[in-house]
């Protein structure tokens, strides 16, 4: 009994620093522009492609290297490219917005998000890609009957590297400072002489470029890569910002872990706890009920401050 | 004098923050009700928990002989109170004879139903309304903007407008936050002759207001309010000579914490 | 339809009257039009009738009422899936269309009070979340409620639905007039439809000149100010969804007569989200533009793919996008380019709520 309860809570933290990743992402524009960018799961998606594809390329060019230099080279290859993804995504559409009426930025960004996916279909197709295994999936036993895999352990520890150096970037330089100034007030950050369209544009960076790492993760964990993947891990790391307080850096982590814990913990026990009734294919409800219960119950989420009924 | 409207012991809390402390105060049926005090007094908390906007933590009204329910401002509308608010607040996308037939929501019946149908009750109702409106429209001045989106009106047209719309709910007591805010001489002369034609068609008023001269020359009795609590409450004479009410506009000693 | 048929140029605001004529004359020979490019064409037209239909329902609920919702395919598949219940072998239930279509209708209303209650206090960007949870929550049901008791057979879904008759004549089947003169089911199907859209437009030009449009008008602009004259928001919101989600449930339950066959694959987020492009693509809150917005979003991923396809095959010898892909980038680029460049839609007129004619001495003049 205890080891699979040890287990869930394993399985959880694994996915819950990856929502956690991908939740910064959200909660940081959110933050600045009180958007939510729904895109933002389509740009864990892109990651993820594109490094498979660097990976298969660099495998094909050169073959016979060890697994984490192909690892490393498609993390170097996605970074980019879902920074510049970012990128034109804010300058194309979000930036002309800035000013719209309150539902024009978020049907614009639900948009972008089918736009992108319907890029991935055109470009990866619409199948299912299995995922090179690059880190090892072997379990290594930590207690009896609890075990844990290499690229767990991978996702957890650079998960939490980059939250650190985030949060480092946001407290502790100056660049950190004209973000928060940003976040606070734009107009009175602009007269204060920050250049807010270069702040808000490197928000948007910073948050794919750590989407990428999070697809990457993903897919590696899974051993999958598809077109839609960026729907769910996206939906569900928005409820973790959510849940945290949404537009609050910590409040991020801390609601990642959480609704990873949850759901991990809850899908190994709702089979027994609904009498049979549902089962573990009902995983993905337990995001959608938190984030209504947070929203209608506690919309400045665990440690957020913010009001909700922003529109 | 018949009091129509009681405010007994309202107490309001932000926080921390006390916004109204205690304020009790009465309006005679048939006045105009001035509501005045420096910035932050409280005189807009005031308005919101009159409305229902807010719930107050202790305290209540009595209205027209019957206590008020806290917090439910659809039913404190149906007993006969209406507002305006200090930044002008009308639906953008209608016109204004609209915006005036939704402020008879409350004095119409039509169902679901009978909308469904078209009713000859409710195309009687229908018709009504829109004539109602328009002789609002009228009653304020602006008939002749009937047609046109209340975003494209002016300034002064808008507040008429908030002003018509409030009155379409058939108010006994009508409350105006700072209806004068941003308007020149002429538009002040206007509104004046505005408020006071209402009172003399039998509404009571509550009136904010900053513009001194408009308080002192159109308002029966004046109460003061300065941090949430009531000052004075006289003839507006006789609150122009009150001590406190002077050290609480010029910064008496309290104000320098 | 007097909006829409203002819509027509030079005639629309000269002859209303006129104009109208020639939009029932229109509406009526389209099928037939179309049928001179093929059967499919006419099949086309039936599920933008179906889109129309939809497209109306969500107008109400984001244009009228102002509350964006992204989960309302899920009264869609409410409705469709008790027509599926109740009118197929799969619990040996046969019961007739003017008993399951209400029912359905009434299933969705209910539904879409479940949604709207918990709700209430939220706005704009959170509503549409929650709601596209509430969408998804739908679906992840119908995928899985196959155990223990095999409820929606999952993904394999419905099949073997009952056809629709109205009134002895069965839709589903081509109508036999001599023995070598028959209608076309599809044709049938066409005109059900279109009767059931003029229905849906009558109704809603009723609500929107009425005491209760007015009301979600003024919530929509206002909420506060809506308070403030005393309009009781929780309730006005809650027939909101629930009248918008009865157009779901009757459109479901028209498409599974239509298809024969129900499955979660229809039923997904992305056509929430076509949807709701069809309704900003036309222009919110008009009716007139969310039916052209329904109408042209149906059918031009179809004209693209007849279209593109050949095109593709000539130059490249082979199909780089597919239908599917198409439709897809279509809708996106629409809801984009459409936010950027043209907010109001394609057709912004003056949604009203009120007649002028009411007024003496001012004679439909105005507008």
């Amino acid at each position: 009994m205890i080891q699979t309860l040890l287990q869930q809570i394993i399985n959880g933290l694994v996915v819950g620093s990856v929502y956690a990743v991908v939740a910064l992402g959200y909660t940081m524009v959110y933050g600045i522009l009180g958007l939510i960018n729904f895109a933002h799961g389509d740009i864990v998606m892109v990651g993820a492609l594109t490094a498979l594809s660097s990976i298969l390329f660099l495998q094909e060019a050169i073959p016979g290297l060890p697994p984490v230099i192909y690892f490393l080279f498609g993390l170097l290859v996605a970074i980019p490219v879902c920074m510049a993804v970012g990128y034109t995504m804010e300058r194309a559409a979000y930036r002309r917005l800035r000013n719209a009426p309150r539902l024009a930025p978020l049907i614009t960004a639900i948009g972008v998000s089918f736009l992108l996916q319907t890029l991935a279909m055109i470009i990866w197709g619409r199948s299912y890609h299995s995922y090179p295994q690059l880190i090892s999936t072997a379990p290594l036993q930590i207690f009896t009957g609890v075990f844990v895999t290499p690229v767990q352990l991978l996702t957890i520890g650079l998960s939490a590297a980059l939250m650190l150096a985030l949060v480092v970037l946001v407290t502790r330089t100056k660049l950190g400072r004209a973000m928060r100034a940003t976040a606070e007030n734009h107009r009175i950050a602009g007269l204060m002489g920050v250049d807010t369209n270069r702040i808000i544009a490197l928000t948007f960076i910073i948050g794919s470029g750590l989407a990428a790492v999070a697809g990457v993760m993903i897919a590696s964990n899974y051993g999958v890569a598809h077109y839609s993947m960026g729907f769910t891990p996206g939906i569900k790391a928005f409820t973790a910002a959510v849940l945290g307080g949404i537009g609050n850096l910590a409040g991020a982590m801390v609601g990642g872990v959480v609704l990873g814990l949850i759901e991990a913990i809850g899908a190994g026990y709702i089979e027994t706890w609904t009498g049979g009734w549902l089962n573990s294919s009902y995983q993905d409800i337990f995001a959608f009920i938190i984030l209504g219960i947070v929203l209608i119950f506690r919309p400045t989420g665990l440690l957020g401050e913010r009001v909700a009924d922003r529109a | 004098m018949i009091k129509l409207l009681e405010a007994r012991n309202i107490n309001k809390r932000f926080g921390g923050l006390t916004a109204l402390s205690d304020v009790s105060l009465s309006i005679n049926k048939g006045e105009i009700y001035g509501l005045i005090g420096p910035n932050g007094a409280g005189k807009t908390t005031f308005f919101n928990v009159l409305t229902g906007a807010y719930v107050p933590e202790e305290g209540e009204f009595v209205f027209n002989g019957s206590e008020l329910p806290l917090g439910r401002p659809d039913r404190i509308v149906a007993r006969g109170i209406a507002r305006t608010f200090q930044n002008i607040r009308l639906f953008r996308e209608m016109t204004a004879l609209e915006n005036v037939m939704a402020g008879r929501h409350i004095r119409t019946k039509t169902g679901l139903l009978g909308v469904l149908l078209q009713t000859a009750h409710t195309r009687e109702e229908e018709r009504l309304t829109t004539q109602r409106a328009y002789e609002l429209l009228k009653y304020v001045g602006i008939e002749r903007f009937a047609q046109t989106l209340s975003r494209n009106l002016s300034y002064g047209d808008q507040r008429r407008l908030e002003i018509a719309r409030a009155l379409a709910t058939e108010p006994r007591l009508l409350a105006l936050d700072e209806p004068a805010a941003g308007m020149n001489a002429t538009e002040t002369g206007h509104l004046r002759h505005l408020i006071e034609t209402i009172r003399n068609d039998g509404v009571t008023v509550l009136l904010i207001e900053h513009h001194v001269k408009l308080i002192m020359g159109l308002c029966d009795r004046v109460a003061v309010l300065d941090f949430g609590k009531k000052i004075a409450e006289d003839a507006p004479g006789e609150v122009q000579r009150n001590q406190a009410v002077i050290d609480a506009y010029l910064g008496g000693a309290h104000h320098a914490r | 339809m007097n909006n829409l048929s203002q819509a027509i140029p030079f005639f629309g605001k000269r002859n209303p009257k006129l104009a109208l004529i020639i939009l029932l004359v229109l509406a009526f020979a389209l099928p037939l039009v179309a049928a001179i490019f093929g059967r499919t064409w006419v099949r086309i037209l039936d599920f933008a009738m179906l889109y129309i239909l939809l497209a109306i329902g969500l107008n109400l609920v984001v244009g009228f009422a102002g509350l964006l919702d992204l989960g309302y395919i899920a009264f869609y598949a409410v409705g469709a899936y008790t027509w599926a219940f109740l009118a197929s072998p799969q619990f040996g239930v046969h019961l007739p269309f003017w008993i399951v279509l209400p029912l359905g209708a009434a299933f969705a209303a209910v539904a879409g009070i479940l949604l709207g209650f918990p709700t209430l206090r939220l706005r704009g960007d959170y509503l549409a979340i929650v709601t596209l949870g509430f969408g998804e929550i739908v679906r992840i049901f119908m995928n899985n409620l196959t155990h223990p008791v095999n409820i929606t057979n999952g993904p394999q879904g419905i099949g073997q639905l009952d056809p629709l008759v109205i009134f002895g004549l069965e839709i589903n089947r081509d109508l036999q007039i001599t023995d070598t003169i028959s209608i076309n089911s599809l044709f049938l199907f066409y005109y059900v439809f279109l009767g059931a859209v003029a229905l849906a437009v009558l109704l809603i030009k009723r609500l929107q000149v009425s005491r209760v449009g007015r009301a979600w008008a003024a919530i929509r602009d206002d909420e506060l100010a809506a308070k403030a004259i005393g309009i009781n928001t929780r309730n006005l919101k809650l027939l909101a969804f629930a009248m918008g989600a009865t157009f779901g449930g009757v459109a479901g339950g028209l498409f599974s007569a239509f298809q024969g066959f129900v499955s979660p694959e229809s039923f997904t987020l992305m056509e929430s989200i076509a949807v709701l492009t069809m309704i900003v693509f036309g222009g919110m809150g008009n009716l007139a533009g969310v039916i052209v917005g329904a109408l042209a979003l149906a059918c031009l991923p179809e004209v693209l793919r007849s279209i593109a396809l050949p095109v593709q095959e000539r130059l490249f010898g082979a199909v780089y996008l597919d239908p599917e892909i198409l439709r897809m980038l279509l809708l996106s680029l629409a809801m984009i380019f459409m936010m950027l460049l043209k907010p109001e839609g394609l057709l912004p007129a003056q949604a009203r709520y009120s007649r002028i004619e009411h007024l003496p001495g001012m004679k439909g003049s105005g507008q």
